[in-house]
């Protein structure tokens, strides 16, 4: 369009005048502030003049921003009616020749010059009317034929106010005493700054114009203007060199994101299983997933403990110890020679099992061990009890840290189906196994919390309900406490048998098969009884859980009763065959002396498979454990085996021959038992605790176990179970899981630290051998290592008058924290009740309130064109249009105006919502009637 | 350019460029992937702005979208006659909307618009049944399906009219920890 160039060119050099004569800075601001009010607000702004004061001109801006959004939407629609066959194209070459005009009349002079300016920029927003008041004549019937009747109004009101300020320029024009020529240049001047604000808004536009709901059509052809008008102008007001930089860091941006998903997607391929317990997740469920999430935390557990104990008992051990054979210690009796290499022997940790690195006894108690010195005994000891504090203390910072988590529990309720039901889909999912794991996952997540759902929904009869779990619990407890009783009258009786040897099988037999009994009977009979109490699944859970714990507690009890039995039994033989051994040890060497007649302690020449020995208790209790490990194992991986795996088998394969349905009826496919396998854990890992001390190779066994575990019960699952009847949601947090390990962890503790403490360690094996107490190795290393003043420090730290007040003090420091997270709580519950309040004002003010916005009005364009829709892809006539709906309408079709009329009406009707204040008011775009779109383009949808 | 064959003009390029999140080259593969699609429609040549059109069908049939419940919708809000046919602009114009750059705001946009099956910009009962139905593959029973949609609408809907407008779904969605992950 070489007109418009030309016009342009014209402009430019006004401004360049403009810029080399303008001295006044005020005068400059104020320029500037007109312009910005001529550009936004259309005629109202306009006719600011820049004579007023600056603050009220501030004022004005202000209040006028709501009318001159009512005017773009009124606007718009006038334009819309307007209609015209015009598209761009047409927009602008209408605006040529006035620019030119406007150009023109800049030159010539003065006031008049600065109207046609104004002119200029009315006519660029279709705007026309308003100056009618003003200038009338040929000018303003333009205006009145463009904007339509629905402008009417305002323009009326528009033109007084249109009066008013002229009067003031006026006014404030004579006051500042600047002359006319002074006039014209902060005039020009503010031409300037109303282009520059013009490109600026439009580079704005171009920069964001992809982050716009628009159709792609739109966007294009609206860059399209954007940028030609950016070009024409930038030229006079010194290039942009936004784009590179722009452009720059959107592609940073754009590395940047990548970045963070390949981080989190590396970090993601670094945690363990993650893929299989998600896997099970989406099958099962959470509270499925949580056992295994458990399983896996333990196995990390494990992993350290296992570091800890090989890395510094057993691998210095086997590397720097005396190797098998030297010592009696480390050599199978002659006795038991012969048969130390039977499978069976083998089987029960006997023969070379017994005398190896695995055990206790296996160690010596030489000080220092190697070439590095490495004082063995006192790692070992501090091996054991650093063994307790991790787990101990990694136990209580992650039942915190799930406290934490836990906390968030509450807030998410607000919108749990909506996210659900709109988020959850992950549009990245390419891959059909994938998406069909994500649709059960789907399917899970609702089920759980439908069942949530129904549990709050649930009107109960509260007496019924409260009666029958007070029943329930009775019930419970009464069965609890008939197993209790019959343990222990079966433990008793157990040691009146011990005494007598004329045993039939069941009354040797009779604590293990009553114990395995009421293990099979119980959780059961439990599970049976929780059905009178109703409760939700997770709760019912925690309280299976609890009760089938307490019933286990008596299974350790007894264990441990047998053990302290067996432990007691051979202390007693070991002091008998110590005094032999030391008899024995003198008689030789008093034999020694009297014939050889040398004094020198001589070793008897005798093989360390024929020295007497003692009993070593503290390898039998190592074994003890390790059997019960082992034979849990086996029995938990028998039991999934022929449970689950064979019962899936046979209901699968033999339904197609049965007379029922097996598959639907009785036997049907297993569930996993959540309850029994997480307590069998914990238990297990309290077998672990206990007798890691006297079998360090119990927690190398352990890891393997869980390793397999993962892997077989992952497998087993997905294979043979089928869901629960009722998907659950686990409790974020899996504290109750982590409560029981700390109770199991804590009880375990007990007979450990009692058997270091008091119990005196056998004379001829293991680390400790020759001590009177297992401690004793510390107060050696502090006597024979440590300065001495280290001596008398720990003897001052362990004087009682040190210790009672530090526990008092601790105590104080518990009373203290606890009254805080009860404050903090309480706080807590108050901020929760205060949002839900302010929620609910929230809703009914929105209630109140037309939600209409600029958002709405894109969503609302976004509509399909359903008139456009052809049945043939190809329509010649439909893609050159840069517009398809606003532009092809003719001023009178009957089928738009109903839509462009509740566009007005979306515009106006709610003026606040679009777009912020503080934005200076934009150039409507250079045509005389934008199209519709160029409208739009306005408010940016809120954010 | 230096493809040998002219398939836009820089202008265009630039056009493009600055109109969506995609670099010159992306929006030269994504030329290519639409071409392949139908290459007897698909004109290399698209200097001229071409007047060519996929039918939903091709489209869907992509592996980006193969899997994805909601492929026609997507699909059927992007195209300009809500059939389902695109235009290449929209083509790139869906592809710029669901790539990872796009900001917050515009990908609620045409959420809303996806699951707005019966388009009335409302999200009402009905859209939310179909939406749930997709997603788990009608594996709910009616009761458990009704349960949700009320849920749902009870929880989302502020202004009380029993459906969900795109204020309601903007405000949900907008706390929504989720949402722009896997959108």
């Amino acid at each position: 369009m070489p007109r418009r160039g030309a016009a342009a060119e014209e402009v430019g050099i006004e401004i360049d005048e403009d810029v080399s004569d303008s001295d006044d800075g005020a005068n400059r601001r104020r320029a500037n502030r007109r312009q910005a009010g001529g550009r936004g607000g259309g005629g109202a702004r306009g006719r600011g003049r820049g004579k007023k004061a600056d603050s009220e001109e501030e004022e004005d801006e202000e209040e006028e921003a709501p009318k001159r959004r009512a005017r773009g939407g009124n606007k718009r629609g006038a334009a819309n009616k307007r209609g015209g066959g015009k598209n761009d194209d047409d927009d602008s070459e209408d605006e040529a020749p006035k620019k030119k005009r406007g150009g023109a009349a800049n030159r010539r002079k003065g006031g008049k010059a600065q109207e046609s300016e104004e002119d200029d920029s009315e006519a660029e927003k279709g705007k026309r009317g308003k100056r009618g008041g003003k200038k009338g004549g040929k000018e303003e019937d333009k205006g009145k034929g463009k904007k339509g009747d629905a402008k009417g109004k305002d323009k009326g009101k528009d033109d007084d106010k249109d009066k008013k300020k002229k009067k003031k320029k006026d006014d404030s024009s004579s006051d500042s005493s600047s002359n006319s020529d002074e006039e014209e240049e902060s005039m020009s001047e503010g031409e300037m700054a109303r282009l520059m604000e013009e490109v600026e808004e439009k580079k704005k536009l171009i920069a964001n114009i992809r982050n716009k709901p628009w159709r792609m059509k739109r966007r294009l052809v609206l860059l399209r203007e954007a940028q030609q008008f950016v070009d024409k102008f930038e030229g006079a007001l010194g290039k942009g060199k936004g784009r590179k930089w722009y452009a720059y860091k959107v592609m940073m941006t754009k590395k940047w994101i990548k970045f963070q998903r390949d981080f989190e997607n590396f970090r993601t391929a670094c945690i363990p299983w993650e893929r299989k317990i998600k896997e099970v997740e989406s099958h099962f469920g959470s509270s499925v997933a949580s056992y295994f999430i458990f399983l896996r935390w333990m196995y990390g557990m494990n992993l350290v403990l296992f570091g800890l104990t090989f890395g510094l008992v057993v691998i210095p051990e086997v590397l720097m110890g005396l190797p098998y054979g030297s010592i009696p210690r480390k050599t199978v009796p002659r006795a038991e020679q012969d048969t130390a290499q039977d499978y069976s022997v083998l089987m029960d940790f006997n023969g070379y099992c017994k005398y190896s690195v695995l055990f206790y006894g296996y160690y010596n108690d030489q000080r220092t061990i190697g070439l590095l010195k490495f004082r063995l005994p006192l790692s070992y000891l501090l091996v054991g009890i650093g063994s307790f504090g991790y787990s101990l203390m990694l136990v209580i910072r992650t039942m915190a840290k799930n406290a934490d988590v836990g906390g968030g529990d509450g807030e998410e309720g607000e919108f749990t189906f909506a996210w659900k039901m709109f988020t959850s889909w992950d549009y990245l999912i390419g891959n059909a196994e994938t998406a069909d794991n994500k649709y059960a996952s789907i399917t899970t997540s609702f089920k759980e919390s439908i069942v949530d759902e129904q549990e709050n929904q649930k009107d109960e009869n509260i007496h019924l309900r409260r009666f029958l779990r007070v029943l329930a619990n009775f019930l419970i407890t009464c069965s609890l406490g008939g197993s209790g009783y019959l343990i222990y009258f079966v433990v008793k009786r157990s040691q009146e048998f011990a005494n007598r040897d004329d045993l039939s099988w069941y009354e040797k037999n009779e604590l293990e098969l009553i114990m395995s009994l009421l293990g099979l009977v119980c959780p059961p009979l439990f599970e049976t009884i929780a059905e009178l109490e109703d409760y939700h699944p997770r709760i019912a859970l925690k309280w299976q859980l609890g009760r089938i714990f307490a019933l286990f507690l008596g299974n350790l009890y007894t264990f441990l009763f047998a053990l302290f039995d067996e432990v007691n039994s051979k202390l007693e033989e070991e002091q008998s065959i110590k005094n032999a051994s030391i008899w024995a040890m003198k008689e030789y060497y008093a034999n020694y002396s009297r014939l050889l007649n040398d004094t020198d302690a001589t070793p008897p020449p005798m093989d360390p498979g024929d020295v007497i020995r003692g009993p070593c208790w503290e390898t039998a209790v190592g074994i003890e454990f390790v059997k019960l490990t082992v034979s849990d194992i086996q029995v938990t991986y028998l039991t999934i085996l022929i449970g689950d795996f064979a019962r899936a088998v046979i209901v699968r394969f033999l339904n197609y021959c049965w007379c029922w349905d097996l598959e639907a009826g009785f036997p049907s496919y297993g569930e996993f038992d959540i309850s029994g396998n997480v307590l069998g854990l914990v238990f297990n890992q309290g077998m672990i605790w206990m007798g890691a001390f006297y079998a360090p190779g119990l927690v190398g066994i352990n890891v393997l176990r869980l390793l397999s575990s993962m892997y077989y019960q992952c497998w087993a699952v997905m294979a043979t179970n089928v869901p629960h009847e009722r998907v659950f949601k686990a409790s974020k947090s899996n504290n109750f899981y982590m409560g029981l390990l700390l109770l199991i962890l804590f009880l375990s503790l007990l007979p450990v630290v009692y058997t270091i403490m008091t119990l005196p360690p056998s004379f001829d094996c293991g680390p400790f051998s020759g001590k009177t107490k297992m401690f004793d190795v510390i107060m050696e290393t502090i006597d024979l290592d440590l300065p001495a003043f280290m001596g008398t420090l720990f003897s001052y730290a362990a004087n009682p008058g040190l210790i009672i007040p530090a526990v008092l003090l601790m105590v104080l420091a518990i009373y203290y924290l606890n009254s805080v997270s009860k404050a903090y709580q309480n706080s807590n519950m108050e901020l929760k009740k205060k949002m839900q309040m302010a929620r609910d004002e929230e809703k009914n003010r929105r209630n109140n309130k037309d939600s209409t916005n600029q958002v709405m009005k894109d969503l609302e364009d976004l509509l399909p064109n359903r008139s456009l829709s052809p049945p043939a892809p190809p329509e010649p006539e439909k893609t050159p249009e840069p517009e398809a709906k606003p532009t092809k309408t003719k001023p009178g079709s009957a089928g738009k105006g109903v839509n462009l009329q509740k566009d007005v009406a979306l515009a106006s009707s709610n003026p606040n919502a679009r777009g912020p204040v503080d934005r200076p008011p934009g150039p409507r775009g250079p045509g005389p009637g934008p199209g519709r779109g160029r409208g739009r383009g306005r408010g940016p949808p809120p954010r | 350019m230096g493809n040998k064959q002219t398939i836009f003009t820089d202008e265009q390029l630039d056009a493009y460029q600055d109109c969506t999140f995609f670099t010159r080259k992306e929006i030269l593969r994504l030329h290519s992937r639409y071409h392949e699609l139908a290459p007897h429609l698909v004109p290399m040549d698209y200097t001229n702005e071409p007047d060519c059109k996929l039918p939903l069908a091709l489209i869907v049939d992509m592996p980006e979208l193969k899997e994805n419940p909601f492929r026609n919708r997507i699909v059927e809000s992007f195209s300009e006659d809500g059939m389902g046919n695109l235009s290449f602009n929209e083509f790139v114009d869906m592809f710029s909307v669901l790539s990872e750059m796009a900001p917050r705001e515009l990908k609620a946009i045409y959420a809303f618009k996806i699951y707005d099956f019966n388009v009335d910009n409302y999200l009402c009962k009905e859209d939310l049944e179909k939406t749930l139905n997709r997603l788990t593959k009608e594996e709910l029973t009616p009761e458990e399906v009704e349960l949700v949609c009320e849920k749902t609408i009870e929880e989302a809907d502020l202004d009380g009219d029993n459906k969900l407008s795109y204020a309601d779904f903007e405000n949900m969605i907008s706390r929504a920890p989720d949402f722009l992950r896997y959108i």
